[in-house]
């Protein structure tokens, strides 16, 4: 009994400590971002899992927030949500931010949607915005949350494209954060992309975690997953997982040159390390930071935005990065296929076969 | 030992533990560059009053977890996949209750006993798996985990409702909900009433284990099994007990929040709270009362510690720290309490046997004290 208390103890404390250096991205204490800007929108940014520093998804937001402070003199405060958190901490911080006046509210993640859902109503003078929202009731939408969406599955099919002109193997990879609907689309709009070009390559698709969020703040989860692709044969894997794409390219970069990785959501070449930089073909860009302006700069402007925004390729809303110049041979290619897409004549899958 | 030592021993202990851990906490605050001091004010703040609401609804959410792991613990089981069995009760629960195949109150019911007796299934298949191939509970319950979560993961992404960018499953009928009474205004929230499981779930186990057969079979074979056998309990029927009523707890954790606000399983499910449970069920010392405490001490520091990253920029990760130090430290300060006791112990029982006369020394009787 005693000994099996100690056990017990040692791994009770070894998992909080993992969870606190799993967590351990926010470089909120190094730069400000909130400070110094003039009498702008005063903004309550709430982030997902992985918070600022995750060098992607939520760091697009945050860029949106640099531009507002820049061009608005937007101003605000930064939270940040824990894996495994309650539903009630979402709404707790999205009240807490409402009634210290910040306006408008931007939480970056699907997961506060039914938070915004709940709190909206009772702050009407309010505006919310969320990044891959909904409204998770389907009748009454509140007029003061705008559901910013992305036609992910348009800008992954042209990394998709540039991987199957690219690969020598003919075989490439993907690598997501969580098998749910919104990484499924980044999914299929690749497999497109590279069957659009040649349908005889091979692509093999991995998910780090099944159902638990923690697959977007996992770099460890996210190594494996690639390094194992590259080892089968792959040459090119794309990743749609937040801050386990650090992993990604960590695994890249092992195994050599001539393998390369595909970035998402901001331009991770920017981001990289020095020898992660000779690995990174592109990266699919998905503006949340446009998506985040507009919305600061509509509570701005006085004209607030309202239910579902899209940003779809034609309307620059998704595209791709050439930062390297790696794909600068193939980018009218790439770019021809960006034309159709915007034309309709190829309309990109969203759901995988 | 007289009883008021005692009591004063079992305090110490927990107190000698918070404030190593407050101080441990205040170097580590220090040392990231960040004001101890805004720490604790931020954490001491007094709690707005949805904060109140919050508290007592996670507490109640983890005394049930750390229960289920206390059940295993007092004999001698390591149950740690209390995470998976109330994952896969929860699920199954909700596809149930949102099947609505029975009328208002009585789905609430179903509810209930299909997550309990999902968790106890679950957590059955170690015990059997322990009993008839010898497997540890540990490595299969951890292994059992990772399955229920891709299970559920399976099912949800196939069969769950599709709204948004997220699944659920159905949301369950108006006249099952069990929402619970208000404290303060509407919007800062409900207690539920299902927290009230959670009550009736800690008076039954004092119960049971202090006032049945079972309940001193279970402790006999918890601190030594070898003795148990010999008095004739048969420990490989405890072993399968012990783990089915240790899932079955563990299928009630998330109800409450589940009929209360979520009505359905989706984004709103809450995970993690299996592990939790373990660091208070240690926290504890494997007794409800104890349970209780550090489960509202865990809750409040949870609930807190949501405002370090609106006001501050010292990192929300520094209270899970604090909480590992407290469990740390509290297994650290009861081992050298016991130790202390056993000393005086022995020290008194050797007084007691100079001053006496040879001859008529019938045996330390009072030193047999049942301690778990």
């Amino acid at each position: 009994m005693r000994r099996l208390t100690k056990i017990a103890a040692a791994s009770a404390v070894l998992s909080l400590a993992l969870t606190a250096c799993a967590n351990d991205s926010d470089t909120a204490a190094e730069d400000d971002l909130c400070g110094g800007g003039g009498d702008g929108p005063n903004v309550g940014l709430a982030y997902d899992v992985g918070g600022r520093g995750d060098q992607s998804f939520n760091d697009a937001a945050a860029r949106g927030m640099e531009q507002a402070k820049e061009e608005l003199g937007a101003t605000c405060t930064e939270a940040q949500a824990q894996d495994g958190e309650p539903e009630s901490a979402r709404e707790d911080r999205l009240r807490t931010l409402a009634e210290d006046g910040h306006d408008p509210i931007i939480g970056t993640g699907f997961a506060y949607s039914l938070a915004v859902d709940a709190v909206a109503p009772d702050f009407p003078d309010t505006s919310f915005g969320v990044v891959d929202g909904f409204d998770p009731t389907g009748d009454e939408a509140n007029d003061n949350v705008a559901y910013l969406g992305f036609a992910e599955n348009e800008g992954s099919f042209l990394v998709g494209v540039a991987a199957a002109l690219k690969t020598q193997t003919d075989h490439v990879g993907f690598v997501g954060g969580v098998h749910n609907d919104l990484i499924k689309k980044f999914e299929a709009g690749y497999t497109a992309g590279v069957e659009a070009v040649n349908p005889d390559i091979t692509v093999d698709v991995t998910y780090i975690e099944e159902e638990d969020l923690s697959g977007f703040a996992d770099p460890a989860g996210g190594k494996a997953a690639a390094a194992a692709m590259y080892e089968n044969g792959a040459d090119i894997v794309y990743h749609a997982s937040g801050g386990s794409g650090s992993g990604v390219f960590d695994a890249a970069v092992e195994a050599g040159d001539d393998m390369w990785a595909i970035g998402v959501d901001s331009d991770q070449y920017l981001t990289a390390s020095d020898d992660q930089k000779e690995h990174i073909l592109t990266s699919m860009l998905k503006r949340v930071d446009t998506a985040t302006f507009n919305e600061i700069k509509s509570v701005a402007d006085d004209k607030p935005l309202s239910s579902y925004q899209s940003y779809d390729l034609a309307a620059d809303g998704v595209g791709y990065s050439t930062s390297g110049g790696y794909i600068d041979d193939i980018k009218d290619q790439i770019d021809e296929w960006a034309e159709k897409i915007k034309s309709g004549e190829v309309e990109v899958p969203s759901t995988v076969k | 030992m007289t009883p008021l030592r005692k009591a004063v021993g079992s305090l110490v202990a927990p107190l000698v533990a918070v404030v190593a851990a407050m101080l441990i906490t205040s170097v580590v605050v220090a040392l990231s560059g960040s004001s101890p001091m805004e720490f604790w004010q931020i954490i001491f703040e007094p709690p707005a009053d949805r904060v109140y609401v919050n508290i007592v609804n996670q507490s109640s959410m983890i005394f049930l977890s750390a229960l289920a792991a206390a059940i295993g613990f007092r004999m001698n089981l390591f149950n740690i996949g209390v995470e998976g069995q109330y994952q896969m009760a929860s699920y199954v629960s909700a596809v149930v209750v949102g099947a609505a195949f029975v009328p208002g109150p009585l789905n609430v019911v179903l509810g209930l006993v299909v997550a309990v007796v999902t968790g106890a299934l679950w957590a059955g298949i170690a015990g059997v798996l322990k009993v008839t191939r010898g497997v540890s509970e540990v490595i299969s319950t951890i292994m059992l985990n990772a399955i229920a979560g891709t299970l559920v993961g399976y099912f949800m992404s196939t069969y769950g409702i599709r709204t948004g960018n997220a699944r659920q499953t159905a949301t369950i009928p108006e006249s099952s909900r069990v929402p619970g009474f208000t404290p303060f205004l509407e919007r800062d929230g409900a207690i539920w009433s299902l927290v009230l499981i959670a009550v009736l779930a800690g008076i039954a186990f004092s119960f049971v284990l202090n006032r049945t057969r079972f309940g001193f079979d279970l402790r006999a074979t918890g601190m030594s099994e070898t003795a148990a056998v010999a008095s004739g309990v048969k420990v490989s029927r405890m072993i399968v007990i012990s783990m089915l009523i240790s899932g079955g707890i563990a299928g009630l954790i998330w109800m409450p929040a589940f009929f209360g606000s979520a009505y359905s399983y989706g984004t709103a499910y809450q995970a993690g709270l299996g592990f939790t449970g373990i660091a208070v069920a240690l926290l504890g010392r494997n007794r409800p009362l104890g349970i209780m405490f550090g489960a509202l001490l865990f809750a409040f520091l949870n609930e807190q510690s949501n405002r370090l990253t609106l006001n501050s920029d010292i990192s929300q990760n520094v209270v899970l720290i604090t909480q590992g130090v407290i469990v740390l430290a509290v297994v650290v300060a009861y081992e050298v309490v016991r130790r202390r006791q056993a000393a005086a112990e022995q020290r008194a029982v050797t007084q007691k046997l100079q001053a006496e006369p040879r001859g008529s020394g019938t045996g330390p009787s009072d030193t047999t004290e049942v301690k778990a």
